[in-house]
């Protein structure tokens, strides 16, 4: 079975009429995957943003563990979300007596651990998954969180 | 009630058709939905609802353990599986029932005995219920021997196997000894074991199942049976209750049977017990046990004029059975059809994607159960169900002639959906007599 050019139109009618930022449609035939705004301007045109981050599910194979939270082009300018890549329970810190892995105003590499969430007691490091500086909290500690929520603002560097 | 907030664990038209009955019962109600499922009807309609994960069911529905997380943080006492997903999941079960929540199904190790086909067969045949003829063969003499107790045809499968793998058909003598040279081989070669299964086939089946219920205290009753009969590839299109054309002795029978087994497993909560009619013989054998609610439980819900849903939470709850098995009487003829989005112009692949037109006909005894709404989008990932279409009347033709209306009348744009196929099978001559048996469908389609 051959994909046809209308058949190809109405995928994208269906992605321009529907809320989805991805698709992804496997069949024993042929495997599609289309994502939209990955190469759009981002938020303000002609503004310094660096590029929004490419879209993270084309890796052929699943991967165990998320190694970043995706971070989608934020809604405030110049600014982007680390987003839970799991519905659990969000902690700031890696125990009670611990201070939070991050605070407003801390530099974060992309590989920096930002807040743990725990899945029925398996606890997973999130990691800042871009390079910037923590400029807000948007989540609370010990509530659960839902997969995509946001959970902290970051300025990335360069910015 | 002690149950105050249900998360469900589940999307689609039993997502909705649950939340509905929490609103009724005064209970908060949770749905975890997918990525994708973000707008869902579901989702608007529940009081609360979580992502889960991605759009995959694998990463999403299917996670025992992100559902019963999902469950406690948003302060479910209960869970509700609805049907397919984890609806069956022993895993499920357990997970919840560890983390004080309430499971609303039977216990894990119920699922557990009652999925596991051979297992369920050993019990049914233990409670004297009548199973298909089989047993295991070490040579071919034994198979010509089976064959020559019980007659042709035949079916051959590796003992070790499942999934239909390597089954072969024997017509005859000829075939018998052909195929069991083939499957001998061909077991050994997938399973590492030559050991074979052999089974007479019904050909003239009908499938007929027994909704059962059973209480924590020892209480089981039965609500009947529904004929599921009118299937394609295994999956059931047109459900109704009562089954027609179905012998008083052979109906009660049945009936019976189907509480027998409910109470030699020890089920608890919601099930159904199905079995197929050999029509030829007036005879009937068990088949399996679901542990869940079914697609098509409206039907039952229908003739008897109660909330199968709220019956299951009742049970949950620790409730003894309000209803005794005197008090049951059905009323008329319920006719089910499921309006799925696939596609005739092509062999009923599914046919994904946004409905940009759905408007259900209101007539009296119609009920429609669905997620789909102008605008709604089925998406690629998930059973193709949209909708189902339930009439109730106080004769079988009254409910066809319902159905029939509303099949006309209803209007369904976007996407491709087998609505055509189904005017068709309640307008068909042998549909209407009531004489159609489960491949009665293929074969009119070919």
């Amino acid at each position: 079975m051959a994909l046809s050019d209308d058949d190809v139109r109405e995928i994208l009618r269906i992605i321009d009429s529907s809320q989805l930022d991805e698709l992804t449609i496997e069949t024993p035939a042929f495997s599609l995957h289309v994502s939209r705004g990955a190469t759009a301007p981002g938020p303000g045109g002609a503004s310094p943003n660096p590029p929004p981050a490419p879209a993270p599910t084309t890796a052929p194979a699943p991967t165990p563990e998320p190694a970043a939270a995706p971070t989608p082009p934020s809604t405030l300018a110049g600014t982007r979300e680390i987003v839970a890549p799991m519905l659990g329970t969000f902690y700031r810190t890696e125990s009670p007596s611990h201070p939070p892995f991050v605070e407003v105003g801390d530099g974060v590499r992309d590989d920096t651990v930002v807040c743990l969430i725990e899945v029925m007691k398996l606890m997973n490091h999130i990691q800042a998954g871009v390079a910037g500086t923590i400029v807000e909290v948007l989540a609370q500690s010990g509530e659960l969180v839902e997969f995509g929520q946001p959970l902290f603002r970051v300025a990335p560097d360069g910015a | 009630m002690t149950i105050a907030r249900l998360f469900i664990a589940n999307r689609g038209e039993i997502a909705v058709r649950i939340v509905r009955t929490c609103r009724e019962l005064g209970i908060e109600s949770v749905v975890g939905v997918s990525a994708v499922d973000r707008d869902s009807l579901a989702a608007q309609l529940a009081d609360r609802a979580v992502v889960l994960g991605p759009a995959h069911a694998s990463e999403s529905y299917l996670r025992v353990d992100t559902n019963v997380a999902a469950a406690l943080g948003t302060g479910c006492d209960a869970i509700h599986p609805g049907y397919g997903f984890l609806a069956e999941s022993p895993a499920l079960a357990s997970a919840a029932t560890a983390a004080g929540l309430r499971f609303v199904g039977p216990p894990a190790e119920v699922i557990a005995a009652a999925g596991d086909k051979l297992q369920a067969r050993a019990r049914a045949q233990g409670a004297g219920l009548p199973v298909v003829p089989g047993r295991e063969i070490a040579t071919l003499a034994q198979a010509e021997e089976f064959a020559g107790e019980h007659g042709y045809p035949v079916l051959l499968k590796a003992a070790a196997g499942g999934g239909g793998r390597g089954i072969k058909l024997a017509g005859d003598l000829e075939q018998l000894r052909l195929g069991h040279a083939l499957a001998r081989a061909e077991a050994g070669a997938a399973f590492g074991d030559e050991r074979l299964y052999i089974e007479r086939l019904i050909t003239t089946a009908r499938h007929i199942e027994v909704q059962i219920a059973a209480d924590e205290h020892g209480g089981v009753i039965q609500f009947g049976e529904r004929d599921c009969s009118t299937q394609r590839r295994y999956q059931k299109l047109v459900e109704e209750a009562p089954a027609p054309r179905l012998a008083p002795e052979l109906r009660a029978a049945l009936l019976a049977a189907g509480v027998t087994f409910a109470r030699a497993i020890g089920y608890r909560n919601l099930g159904t017990v199905e079995f197929v009619v050999d029509v030829a013989a007036g005879s009937f054998h068990f088949l399996e046990c679901n542990c869940r609610i079914q697609v098509e439980h409206p039907v039952t819900e229908a003739v008897y004029g109660l909330d199968l849903v709220a019956l299951q939470l009742a049970i949950a709850d620790g409730q003894p059975l309000a209803l005794t098995q005197e008090e049951l009487a059905p009323h008329g003829h319920a006719v089910e059809c499921r309006l799925v989005a696939e596609d005739p112009a092509r062999d009923f692949a599914p046919s994904p994607g946004r409905v940009t037109r759905f408007a259900a006909p209101e007539l009296p005894g119609l009920r429609v159960d669905t997620h789909c709404r102008d605008g709604t989008l089925i998406p690629p990932f998930y059973d193709s169900l949209m909708a189902k279409l339930i009439a109730h009347a106080p004769d079988r033709g009254g409910a066809l002639a319902t159905m029939g209306q509303a099949l006309a009348l209803l209007e369904v744009e976007g996407v491709a959906t087998n609505r055509e196929l189904l005017a068709r099978i309640v307008g068909d001559p042998r549909f209407i007599a009531g004489d159609v048996s489960t491949t009665w469908l293929a074969e009119a389609l070919a």
